[in-house]
């Protein structure tokens, strides 16, 4: 399967670099297509030292919302998957979710729902053929693009 | 006593609510965050009225959403 996933790398003073794996990034296309017309969302886990975070386990959680404009977490699916990180010894490191028509950048929405100042956000747009992943630091309704790198 | 509070073991005092052990956690925007005591989800308006026993195991989690 060829996914081509466009990505900036900017950094910035306080900016961390995120790293994930280009199999998690393709599952989350995948996954993401099959849930249109809705958004898909989750959480994203693994180690966070320093200035960068390595994702080492995406999980897929249900859109309670089940629309394409909205999304929220199924806290109880949340939970577990907390657990779920601990038992691993994962960190969390933040959520995701996709955009089927929209741009990967947080909508006002997306910015006033952000509620984690230490989460990475990361928005998936399926709006064109060649999706676009984006990782985000929300903070006081301001996002700023984080440095995302995707690893074979 | 002791009680778990996002998977770390902690010596508080007794008779500690939720809403105390909140505060002295720093939880921020505490308005948005779900909390769980021994898997057990807790209504906003008892966060006052819950007072945490020795043992338990209490999760904060943030809600998250968003539009597109």
């Amino acid at each position: 399967m060829y996914v081509k996933i466009r990505y900036k790398v900017e950094n910035g003073e306080n900016m961390k670099k995120i790293i994930i794996r280009k199999q998690d990034v393709e599952e989350m296309i995948l996954h993401s297509r099959e849930q249109l017309p809705n958004e898909a969302c989750g959480l994203i886990a693994g180690s966070d030292e320093g200035d960068e975070r390595v994702i080492e386990k995406v999980y897929y959680l249900t859109n309670t919302d089940a629309s394409n404009e909205h999304f929220t977490l199924d806290p109880k699916e949340q939970l577990q998957a907390v657990k779920d990180m601990r038992t691993r010894g994962l960190r969390p490191i933040g959520n995701w979710h996709s955009h089927p028509e929209s741009p990967s950048r947080p909508s006002q929405e997306d910015k006033r729902l952000a509620y984690d100042s230490k989460a990475s956000y990361l928005i998936l747009s399926l709006m064109e053929e060649e999706p676009v992943l984006h990782s985000f630091h929300i903070e006081n309704g301001e996002s700023e693009k984080e440095t995302l790198e995707i690893r074979d | 006593m002791y009680i778990t509070v996002v998977g770390n073991r902690k010596e508080v005092k007794e008779g500690l609510t939720l809403l105390e052990l909140m505060e002295l956690e720093n939880v921020e925007m505490p308005d948005y965050v779900t909390v769980s005591v021994n898997d057990e989800f807790i209504d906003a308006d008892k966060k006052a009225d819950t007072v945490l026993k020795e043992g338990d195991n209490v999760e904060f989690l943030y809600f998250m959403g968003g539009g597109c």
